[in-house]
């Protein structure tokens, strides 16, 4: 133990009390140089690490565990940040943002049983969000598996049908090939994540073995170009629209398209729809953008939705908070589908034009057939018009409560454009995707398909990490939390302390299960069943007593202030806005109801 | 620190005229689109709507043969509430793959979706439709009453089935044949008091020269 780093003088209190003279356990912060150099492969957990390391991965979030010991201890060896977070649901969470922000699958790791178990959320949510991520869960030995041994559960059962593909590892041999298989598939194609089940016989056991890089299964071959023949068709029907509109889904983000889909809407003067996941795919300020539709989405978006005549999708699902009633959705409309996953065409909505491939090659492929650009013009007015009919706006009288818009707006005109904005679910989403303005890709980090309350803050640590490992450490990262989604993982916020991890949380604390309390008023005769609290923490302090800066607010006059002081802070800080607890999300579209029917106030549901 | 972020320019900002809240025609003032879709997405004549039509489709999936697959194929089926008749699972003539067949009833987009998804699990390599000539087999073992071996013997012979086992008390019959024909074989046997019977479901291959899967891995 020659070369050992000792804990800096400013390094926090509970490691420099660890240290003792003599065997002094290190933390993961302290390895040296030399400790993380290139190691030759000895065992099974050796092999998965360099599995990871072959794949590019930096970063891993994870909490550890008995069966899962041996990985983490090949992990000392690596260069690999790991990021021990407070639960293995934040970890999975953390792993998909960090994926999302960073274009590549984010990796997290668990132990087996409830290990596994607190893994499983996160997986389904990214499984519904196609995010990439790759977990790795530990098992208890083979030879157990099977005996109820203690901590032993069915992982490969319990996330079968909410992964892309899981993988039960047999042979040390092996598993690192397996690994790195399951890295490759969790990225490639339609991205997803992926799970490798490790049992502790198979890491512990020796084996020389450099799995090399990633490589995908080799029955996987998505198709990344459309059918000439069907491009030529698609085509000429997007010449001859009267009305186009273009769908940009999460899709394009995720396939790096929306470069080409902005020239492409541009330069054929199409206006653009996008759904919540696609939000950040084409500049919010344009002028061809009528934000998103859906549910809760733009009244302009869901009036062009209801009225084009052929609705060019790109990476999109249709999912049902989008499409409101089938019956009802774009119900003039054509439909030219461009999706890498041929189940997805005509799955919910029927494609007349199914184009499968890359969103990116298959617009090229598109373009290079248009002879000429549609004649929409007087749909594109028709679109401005609406635009002008249904503006985003609130009432914000000064004797009432601060408004949740007007604390979105605020934070949106103090950070840069490229201000990565993670949100739990709820109210508060809702208004953080409809009143900032988004212009860049990957800026907003949602859980949107699986709609996971508590995703926010694990989220931002994930965005955070993946944003200081691409060199943008001045990046701003800012989460907006309800009451009840920030109470779901708050805990993370000792790993954000931890870490030194500059995010800001803006909790717009109504003091409800906000979204639920909005249903039952229209729903449910404002019968208010356990959507109330009688009694909610104050956040700032518990955000002080995690080691976090905390402010609190109350009134419009705070609000810019409280902003630039959290902002101006190089850490984790918490702002608790006591916002207009009556405030309604709005325009909504009743569910399975048409679109065009959207409600801008309760009584026109 | 910027003036235009000082709290009096916010606090003025919120008090601000043109923040009135949402505005715009409401929903009946709006035009409407006569068009409309059925529950499958298809655009419709609202007029001429009609139920889509179930038929029976016989799917074979080509797949990797690992520990768990057939568990993904009846996961998924359940999962997307596919309506399956059965579902059988074998090796082939090479020992690294195994054939499931499946007999599904939807109606034509379902059909679709289940080849699609079906599809999609990373084992499987190809999955094909098969056409009406296909041959199909089942099989059906019949346990009835053994007051009349020569009666069931008889009716065993027109079904081209056999007798497999046979007591005092119970003879088992094996038939196998078109899941018509084995239909028509448990009506008939119904007459010798029938105890128990068991069904396999159905193996499907092409006919002729015509290859089952649509393609196997190159290597
Ligand atoms: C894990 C989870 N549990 C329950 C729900 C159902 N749900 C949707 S929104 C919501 C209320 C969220 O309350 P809060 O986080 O305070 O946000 P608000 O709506 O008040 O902004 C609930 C309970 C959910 N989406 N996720």
């Amino acid at each position: 133990m020659s070369e050992r780093a000792t804990p800096t003088p400013e390094a926090d209190d509970s490691t420099s009390e660890s240290a003792e003279a003599g065997e002094q356990p290190r933390t993961d912060e302290q390895r040296t140089e030399a400790e993380v150099e290139e190691r030759p492969v000895t065992t099974g957990a050796s092999s998965v690490v360099r599995a990871l390391e072959n794949a590019g991965v930096e970063a891993a979030f994870g909490v550890q565990g008995g069966a899962i010991m041996p990985v983490y201890d090949a992990l000392y060896d690596s260069s690999i940040r790991h990021v021990m977070m407070a639960h293995e649901q934040g970890a999975s969470h953390a792993a998909d943002a960090y994926g999302v922000v960073k274009g590549e699958p984010g990796v997290c790791l668990a132990t087996s049983g409830p290990g596994a178990t607190n893994l499983v959320t996160g997986l389904a949510d990214a499984n519904m969000d196609s995010d990439a991520v790759l977990a790795l869960t530990g098992q208890v030995p083979s030879d157990m598996v099977g005996s109820d041994a203690f901590q032993e559960t069915d992982t490969i059962g319990v996330t079968s049908p909410v992964t892309k593909h899981n993988y039960f590892a047999g042979d040390a041999d092996t598993v690192g090939d397996t690994v790195g298989e399951a890295f490759a598939l969790a990225g490639m194609g339609r991205p997803g994540p992926t799970l490798v089940d490790l049992p502790k016989d198979i890491t512990q056991a020796e084996t020389g073995r450099d799995p090399g890089p990633a490589r995908p299964p080799k029955t996987y071959n998505p198709q990344m170009e459309a059918d000439t023949q069907d491009v030529k068709v698609a085509a000429r029907a997007i010449e001859n629209a009267e009305k186009p509109v273009l769908l940009f889904g999460g899709g394009v983000i995720k396939a790096n398209a929306t470069e080409t889909a902005r020239k492409f809407a541009i330069d054929h003067g199409i206006p653009v729809v996008t759904t919540m996941p696609g939000i950040g795919s084409f500049p919010e300020d344009h002028d061809l953008c009528l934000s998103w539709a859906g549910m809760h989405g733009t009244g302009y978006a869901n009036m062009a939705i209801t009225h084009t005549d052929l609705l060019i999708a790109v990476g999109t699902r249709f999912d049902d908070r989008l499409t409101g009633g089938v019956d009802t959705f774009a119900p003039e409309a054509e439909v030219v589908h461009i999706d890498i996953d041929p189940a997805e065409i005509s799955k919910n909505v029927h494609a007349d034009y199914p184009l499968v491939g890359d969103a990116g090659r298959v617009i090229d492929q598109v373009d290079a057939r248009m002879e000429h650009s549609p004649d929409a013009r007087e749909w594109r007015e028709q679109c401005i018009q609406w635009k002008e009919e249904y503006p985003m706006d609130y009432a914000a009288p000064s004797d009432e409560p601060v408004k949740p818009q007007f604390v979105v707006e605020a934070f949106d005109e103090a950070t840069p454009d490229d201000t990565i904005v993670t949100t739990g679910v709820g109210q508060h989403q809702m208004w953080a995707s409809q009143y900032w303005t988004y212009r860049e890709p990957r800026t907003w980090v949602s859980s949107h398909g699986l709609g996971t309350m508590g995703y926010g803050l694990p989220a931002a640590i994930g965005a955070r990490l993946a944003a200081d490992q691409m060199g943008d450490e001045d990046r701003t990262v800012i989460c907006f939390d309800g009451d009840g989604s920030f109470l779901m993982t708050m805990q993370e916020l000792s790993v954000a302390v931890r870490e030194n991890m500059d995010i800001t949380v803006a909790v717009l604390n109504n003091e409800y299960i906000g979204m639920v309390r909005q249903w039952q008023d229209a729903f449910y005769e404002g019968r208010r069943m356990a959507a109330e609290y009688n009694w909610c923490p104050e956040f700032d302090r518990l955000a002080e007593a995690f080691g976090a800066r905390g402010w609190r607010v109350d009134d419009y006059d705070q609000v810019a202030e409280a902003i630039e002081e959290a902002l101006a802070y190089d850490g984790p800080s918490v702002i608790d806005f006591h916002i207009d607890p009556a405030e309604n999300v709005y325009p909504m579209v009743a569910s399975g109801a048409p679109n065009g029917l959207f409600a801008l106030s309760e009584d026109q549901l | 620190m910027s003036s235009e972020h000082t709290p009096e320019n916010q606090a003025s900002r919120a008090e601000d005229t043109h923040r009135r809240g949402l505005k715009g025609p409401s929903p009946e003032e709006r035009p409407h689109p006569e068009g409309r879709r059925n529950s499958q997405g298809i655009r419709i004549d609202p007029e001429v709507e009609a139920e889509p039509e179930v038929r029976e489709a016989v799917l074979s999936a080509l797949v990797l043969n690992e520990p768990g697959v057939l568990a993904r194929a009846s996961g998924l089926f359940a999962r997307r509430q596919f309506n399956i008749e059965s579902l059988t699972v074998g090796t082939t003539q090479n020992e690294e793959y195994s054939r499931i067949t499946l007999v599904v009833k939807e109606p034509e987009p379902g059909i679709e979706q289940a080849k699609k998804q079906l599809e999609k699990l990373v084992p499987v390599i190809s999955v094909t439709e098969l056409t009406e000539d296909a041959v199909r087999r089942e099989l059906a073992l019949i346990k009835v009453d053994g007051d009349h071996p020569d009666q069931i013997a008889a009716v065993a012979d027109m079904y081209d089935g056999t007798v497999v086992d046979a007591s005092a008390e119970a003879i088992t019959v094996e038939v196998t044949g078109t899941n018509k024909t084995i239909e028509n074989a448990l009506d008939t046997f119904e007459r010798f008091g029938v105890r128990e019977i068991v069904r396999t479901g159905t193996a499907a291959l092409e006919a002729g020269a015509n290859a089952t899967a649509k393609h196997w891995p190159d290597d």
